[in-house]
């Protein structure tokens, strides 16, 4: 397989301008990113097609070794369409965008946002359960009016003073 | 003539119909019918597909008249023909689910009428992903059903679909182009994209290249797949999406990247040579998935996370390449495709019911609609592994081929395993716990409807059928839990083989290149 070294380098420089588009925040460049993204792909794929040559349609007597792989050629062909039919969408995409929100960036998750935010401590989960919900005691009042004397005790002793007062 | 000749029809039924619905744009009621029939038509044709290959073997289609390895070839074996079949039902399901939805909205917040030729666009693209025994032909299925699934995730343009579409859009082409470039690489490297011819010519390769060109193809496939480093494109993304969208995203697209794995690890890099990374990966996918479906609130992102964790388990299977590990696996994916969808068909319904997908607003739903909270509570205990569900024989599949297979990564992922099956209860619980069973007014935002009693009308009668019916698949499972792990041993075993699949393709007299690891031991079906 013979390489040509032109290819290769316009190859990697579209790779490096797309990869460093593509990290942008600003969509358009993201977008212009992804174009020369494919279009490196596009040239890597010619490239594995070996040396330059005749079409294999050129006459009836091209020698094989004349003509060119045209196989990475049909692959090419495919990605085009592909990737101008994803770019369309994009631009539709990044148009809409600025009719919703006036800015060309990508915008927060306010969801992802929200969750990071939220404390690790959950009311419904994790608060202290209260004392008793139900009329029938089930632990004795004693080793409960330790832990909590204000909740509950106090409304009892204050009483039973005032009947000590009286 | 074999049945099989037929598979082209499953990529072309949906197609014609897209083109017959795009037509009929105007006319909504004969835009559903025609959908409906499609795909009605469609998996009656797979289900022939998988009678035919199940009898028959793995069996190859030509098309065009150019004879593989120049052509593009279909190859239905038992994998992809099982996989037509649950997906197709799956698809079905949503689609009545979907046209139910339509009817009761009318057209006010989605331009219906481009919904049900995007659709059909969407399973020909997975069908033709399924089928291909072609690489290229592979990244123009998975290029079909993404740009469909594009213009589905930003249906009706609103503000924060937009927002979700562009992370979904950019990080979906910049995985296309990663496998495009592997493509490029493994063309330059053996001269042939076809991937019986490439099962050989591959492993002529020296080892380094042939790691370079594994591991790109992985990394592409994870991305779509959403294994763990790459999957945080995932919960961003699927949950805005209108409720059936989100449901045959979830539970069709990231198995597609699941079985264009599966293919290349069994066909074209067999062996063991990256199982230990595979392994670590699966591990940190499902208990990181898994610990950020804790911390949610909304159902439809602590779904998008336990699908993100599920995922591993099949990875993990993956990884194992041995025939139980693989077929369990295989019994995976078909058990968590069902169970994955109809839980987001119902969180559509839940969100209809109660106004809100947030567990902080909703309660007492198990009260105002039993029939919701039953349809919830089933496919919720199969996704979290409760016995006897299919979700539980699936999992104990893997956890006995981990065990067999007794390498101390092999056991730490078995009890990675268990710890997130235990987790994933823990947050299907809290949904359980606050959705249906506390009283509305204990919720810190309760919901206005949630105070109107009764089912008030806003469940329309498809929408609850075909969820109805997509719980009953996922329960049938279960039941037919022996035939479906024999049908996907068996086809473990014919992957792992290779010999059929090279073989249909190119012809008897092909030589099959020898394991250069040989398998780990194989065990018998259950």
């Amino acid at each position: 397989m013979s390489i040509n070294l032109t290819l290769l380098i316009i190859m990697g420089v579209l790779y490096a301008c797309g990869i460093y588009l593509i990290l942008e925040r600003s969509l358009t460049r993201v977008l212009l990113g992804l174009m020369l993204l494919a279009n490196a792909t596009n040239i890597l794929i010619l490239s594995t097609g070996g040396y330059a040559g005749l079409a294999p349609l050129y006459s009836r007597e091209t020698k094989p070794d004349a003509y060119n792989d045209p196989l990475p050629q049909a692959l090419i062909l495919t990605s085009i369409v592909i990737s101008f039919a994803v770019t369309a969408f994009m631009l539709g995409i990044i148009y809409r965008t600025w009719l919703l929100a006036r800015q060309d960036e990508i915008q927060d998750d306010l969801e992802d946002r929200r969750v990071a935010k939220t404390p690790s401590f959950d009311a419904e989960d994790d608060a202290v359960v209260p004392l008793e919900t139900t009329e029938f005691a089930l632990i004795p009042p004693s080793a409960e009016n330790r832990n909590k004397p204000d909740a509950t005790e106090t409304p009892n002793s204050s009483t039973t003073q005032e009947g000590g007062s009286a | 003539m074999n049945l099989a000749t037929l598979s082209p029809l499953a990529v072309l039924l949906p197609i014609l119909g897209a083109a017959l619905t795009f037509m009929l744009i105007r006319h909504h009621t004969a835009q559903r019918a025609v959908s409906i029939s499609v795909l009605s038509a469609t998996l009656l044709l797979e289900c022939v597909l998988l009678a035919s290959v199940w009898n028959g073997g793995t069996t190859s289609v030509t098309l065009g008249g150019w004879f593989p390895p120049w052509g593009v070839v279909l190859v239905v074996d038992q994998f992809s023909s099982l996989m037509l079949v649950v997906s197709s039902v799956v698809s079905l399901a949503v689609l009545v689910y979907a046209t139910g939805q339509g009817m009761a909205d009318g057209d006010e917040e989605a331009p219906v009428s481009i919904f049900h030729p995007t659709y059909l666009i969407l399973v020909a693209g997975v069908s033709n992903a399924f089928l291909t025994g072609d690489l290229f032909n592979l990244y123009v299925g998975f290029e079909i059903l993404l740009t469909a699934s594009y213009v589905l995730m930003t249906l009706g343009g609103t503000g924060p679909r937009i927002r979700a579409g562009v992370t979904y859009v950019v990080v979906s082409v910049v995985s296309s182009v990663l496998f495009l470039i592997a493509i490029a690489m493994i063309y330059g490297a053996t001269g042939t994209v076809t991937l019986a011819d490439l099962a050989i010519k591959l492993a002529a390769l020296d080892q380094g290249t042939q790691n370079l060109l594994h591991v790109m193809l992985l990394v592409a496939f994870g991305i779509k797949a959403a294994v763990f480093p790459l999957s945080f494109w995932l919960p961003d993304s699927y949950p805005t999406a209108p409720a059936p969208v989100t449901a045959v995203f979830a539970g069709l697209l990231t198995k597609v990247g699941v079985y264009a794995m599966v293919r290349t690890e069994t066909l074209l890099f067999p062996g063991d040579t990256l199982n230990v990374p595979l392994m670590v990966v699966a591990l940190l996918t499902m208990l990181v998935g898994i610990l950020g479906a804790l911390a949610q609130s909304d159902i439809k992102r602590l779904l998008s996370f336990t699908l993100v964790s599920h995922i591993g388990y099949m990875v993990f299977g993956l990884a194992m390449s041995s025939v139980a590990g693989l077929g369990a696996a295989v019994f995976y994916v078909a058990h968590h495709i069902t169970v994955q969808t109809s839980l987001f068909l119902v969180t559509g319904l839940i969100e209809r019911r109660g106004g809100s997908s947030s567990i902080d607003r909703l309660g007492g739903l198990a009260k105002l609609s039993p029939l919701l909270a039953l349809l919830f509570f089933v496919p919720a205990m199969n996704l979290a592994g409760i016995p006897p569900f299919s979700g539980f024989l699936g999992k104990l599949g893997l956890m006995q081929a981990g065990v067999e297979l007794g390498t101390p990564l092999a056991i730490a992922l078995v009890v990675g395993g268990v710890v997130t099956s235990l987790l994933t209860l823990l947050a299907i619980a809290r949904v359980w716990n606050r959705a249906f069973w506390r009283r509305p007014e204990d919720a810190e935002y309760p919901a206005e409807v949630l105070k109107t009693p009764g089912n008030i009308g806003v469940l329309p009668r498809t929408m609850v059928g075909s969820t109805v019916a997509l719980v009953v698949v996922g329960v049938a499972l279960t039941l037919f839990a022996g035939p479906l792990f024999k049908v996907a041993d068996g086809s473990a075993r014919i992957m792992l083989d290779r010999t059929a699949y090279i073989h249909s393709v190119l012809g008897d007299s092909v030589q099959v290149p020898p394991l250069r690891v040989p398998l780990p031991r194989t065990a018998g079906a259950k």
